[in-house]
C-alpha cells in the first residue's frame, strides 16, 4: 500500500499506508492523524484539510480545481502549494508523499 | 421529574405524525413557523426525505419554493452557487424574500466575487490567534455569569446564560459600549422576527423603525472608528477595510445584522439546546459526568443537533436538475439543514442526541461551500468553555418545564427555559 508522511506543524512525523482510491484526508481521519479535521467528509465544501504538498510532488498531485481554489481563499495561512487533501486521491504514483500539515484548520 | 415535560412534547410530535402522513404531499408547507414553536416539524421532514426529497410547494407562506430534505442534496446545493445565487437583490438566504424597498445587501446574501472580498475583510476576527485571546476572556465570563446563578430556585436559563454570555462575546467583537449591550440581543431577536405570522410581536413598519435606530447607533460608531488608527474589531475592521469603507448605509447595516445574528442567535440557542437535550437524555448526561473529556465531541452533536439556523435559501440562476426534480431559472430553494441533519442515510441514528461520535461534525449546521459559517470555531470554543465550567461547578442542572420556542422556521432556537440547580 502506499505511504504517506504527515508532518504537523512542530515538526513531528507520522508516516501512515493510504490504500489506492482513498482521498489523503481520509488516509489522515483513519489514522487519526491531528490537525486533519474533513468535516465535510470529502466534498471539497469546509476548507479543514489544508496542507503543503511539498514541490517535488506537486505534479504528480495535480493542482487546485476551482472549487478547491474558491474554498481556499478563505482558509488560514494559504500558500501557492496549499491543498485540501481530500481531493488527492492515493495511487502507486504518490507512494512516498509528504504533505505538511497547515496551522489550523476552519 | 426533570423530563415530565418531555413527555408531553412528545405525544404531540406523535400527533403531529398523523397528520404529517395523512395531508396531501403537496400541501406540506415547512415555512410555516407554527410547526417550530410546537416543535412538530419532524414528521414532516421525515416524510418528505422518504416520499419527496426534493418537493415543490406551489402555495407556501412566502410563496412557491422548493424544499431540499436530505443530506447529499443539501450538499449539492450549497456547494454549487455558481448555480444556486445567495443574492440579497433575488431573495437573498431565507425562504422569505427580502423586501423590495428595504433591500439589506450583506456579505452571505452575495456572490461572487464581492462576497469574498467581503468575507475576508472581518474573517480575521475568528482567526487562531484571537480564538486563543478571546478564549482567556470568555472562561472569565462565563466563570463570573456562573458563579452568580441561583442555586436551588427557579431561574431562565435563556435569559441568565446563554443571552448574557454570547451578548457578551459580540460586544466584545464589535468593541460596543458594554453597558449598552442588550440592544445587540434585542436588535438580533427583532431583526429575524416573522412579521408576517398571525400574532407576529411587531409590525414590519415597526421592525424597519428599530433596525433604522440600530443603524444609527452603530454609525456613530463607525464615525469614531474612522478617525481611529485600525484596531481589532469588527467595526474598526470595516472602516479600514477596501472592500467595505465605501458601503452604503444599508449595506453597513446588512452585514451588521449579519454579524449580529451570527455571532449571537445561533450560539445562544445552541448553549440551551444542550442542556435540555442532556436533561432528555439522562444516559448521555450519566456519560458526560463520568467523563469530561467528552465534551470535545458533544459540542459538535449539540450544534447537530439543535441546528440553530433550520434553513438557508438560494435562487436558481438557471435551469438544473436536483434529485430528479426539474428546476427553472429564478425558482427559490429552501436547503433544510434541521431535516439533513436528521438524515438516516447519512447519519446512524440520526434522530438520537449521542455525546461521543465518532464523526461528529459531520453535520449540516454551518453549511457548506463558500458561505460556510465563518464563526464555526469561535461557537464551538464558546460551547466548550461553557461545558466545562458547568461541569466543574455542578452534576446535575434541571430543566423544569417545556422551553418556549421561537416563532420562525429559520432561526430554530428558545425564547426561554427555566431550570434549578439543585443545592
Amino acid at each position: 500500500m502506499p505511504r504517506v508522511t504527515f508532518v504537523e506543524p512542530s515538526g513531528t512525523e507520522h508516516q501512515v499506508e493510504i490504500a489506492n482510491g482513498y482521498s489523503v484526508m481520509e488516509g489522515a481521519l483513519n489514522n487519526s492523524i491531528r490537525g486533519i479535521d474533513g468535516d465535510c467528509g470529502g466534498n471539497c465544501a469546509c476548507g479543514t484539510c489544508h496542507v503543503y504538498v511539498a514541490a517535488e510532488w506537486r505534479e504528480r498531485t495535480g493542482t487546485q480545481s476551482e472549487m478547491e481554489h474558491d474554498m481556499l481563499e478563505f482558509a488560514e495561512g494559504v500558500r501557492a502549494d496549499s491543498r485540501l487533501c481530500c481531493q488527492i486521491e492515493m495511487s502507486d504514483e504518490l507512494d512516498g508523499l509528504v504533505v505538511h500539515i497547515a496551522d489550523s484548520q476552519h | 421529574m426533570a423530563t415530565a415535560f418531555k413527555q408531553i412534547e412528545d405525544e404531540a410530535i406523535e400527533a403531529a405524525r398523523s397528520i404529517a402522513y395523512s395531508m396531501p404531499i403537496e400541501d406540506i408547507d415547512m415555512t410555516d413557523s407554527a410547526r417550530f414553536v410546537d416543535n412538530t416539524h419532524w414528521a414532516f421532514f421525515e416524510r418528505l426525505r422518504k416520499e419527496a426529497p426534493v418537493h415543490y410547494c406551489a402555495n407556501g407562506r412566502f410563496g412557491p419554493f422548493w424544499s431540499v430534505t436530505r443530506y447529499k442534496d443539501i450538499m449539492a446545493v450549497d456547494t454549487n452557487h455558481a448555480v444556486f445565487s445567495s443574492e440579497a437583490h433575488l431573495g437573498g438566504i431565507t425562504a422569505k424574500d427580502q423586501d423590495d424597498d428595504f433591500i439589506l445587501p450583506m456579505f452571505i446574501a452575495m456572490d461572487q466575487p464581492k462576497h469574498d472580498m467581503q468575507r475576508k475583510a472581518v474573517s480575521p476576527i475568528v482567526a487562531p490567534a484571537n480564538l486563543a485571546v478571546l478564549e482567556v476572556l470568555i472562561r472569565e465570563r462565563a466563570q463570573k455569569i456562573f458563579d452568580n446563578l441561583p442555586i436551588n430556585e427557579p431561574f431562565d436559563w435563556v435569559d441568565r446564560v446563554s443571552i448574557e454570555l454570547t451578548t457578551q462575546m459580540l460586544a466584545t467583537l464589535f468593541d460596543f459600549p458594554w453597558e449598552d449591550r442588550r440592544k445587540l440581543t434585542y436588535w438580533s431577536d427583532v431583526t429575524t422576527i416573522d412579521v408576517s405570522a398571525p400574532d407576529a410581536k411587531m409590525t414590519r413598519d415597526e421592525q424597519r423603525a428599530i433596525l433604522i435606530e440600530c443603524l444609527t447607533y452603530f454609525t456613530g460608531l463607525w464615525n469614531q472608528r474612522v478617525n481611529a488608527p485600525p484596531a481589532g474589531d469588527l467595526i474598526s475592521m470595516m472602516v479600514h477595510n477596501p472592500s467595505m469603507r465605501d458601503m452604503q448605509p444599508m449595506e453597513y447595516l446588512g452585514n451588521l445584522v449579519l454579524l449580529i445574528v451570527g455571532g449571537n442567535d445561533t450560539t445562544r440557542n445552541s448553549i440551551t439546546g444542550g442542556l435540555l437535550f442532556l436533561n432528555e437524555n439522562p444516559g448521555e448526561y450519566q456519560k458526560l459526568r463520568e467523563d469530561h473529556s467528552l465534551i470535545e465531541s458533544m459540542v459538535p452533536e449539540i450544534i447537530r443537533y439543535q441546528t440553530p439556523l433550520a434553513h438557508m435559501r438560494r435562487t436558481a440562476l438557471q435551469d438544473t436538475i436536483l434529485g430528479g426534480q426539474h428546476i427553472k431559472k429564478g425558482d427559490r430553494v429552501v436547503m433544510w439543514y434541521v431535516s439533513g441533519n436528521r438524515d438516516e442515510t447519512e447519519i446512524e441514528n440520526a434522530d438520537a442526541f449521542i455525546i461521543d461520535r465518532a464523526r461528529p461534525r459531520q453535520h449540516l449546521s454551518f453549511g457548506f461551500g463558500i458561505h460556510r459559517c465563518v464563526g464555526n470555531r469561535l461557537a464551538e470554543m464558546q460551547l466548550k468553555i461553557v461545558w466545562e465550567e458547568i461541569l466543574k461547578r455542578w452534576p446535575m442542572i434541571e430543566v423544569i418545564e417545556t422551553p418556549v420556542r421561537v416563532q420562525s422556521a429559520f432561526v430554530k432556537g428558545y425564547e426561554r427555559m427555566m431550570v434549578r440547580i439543585p443545592g
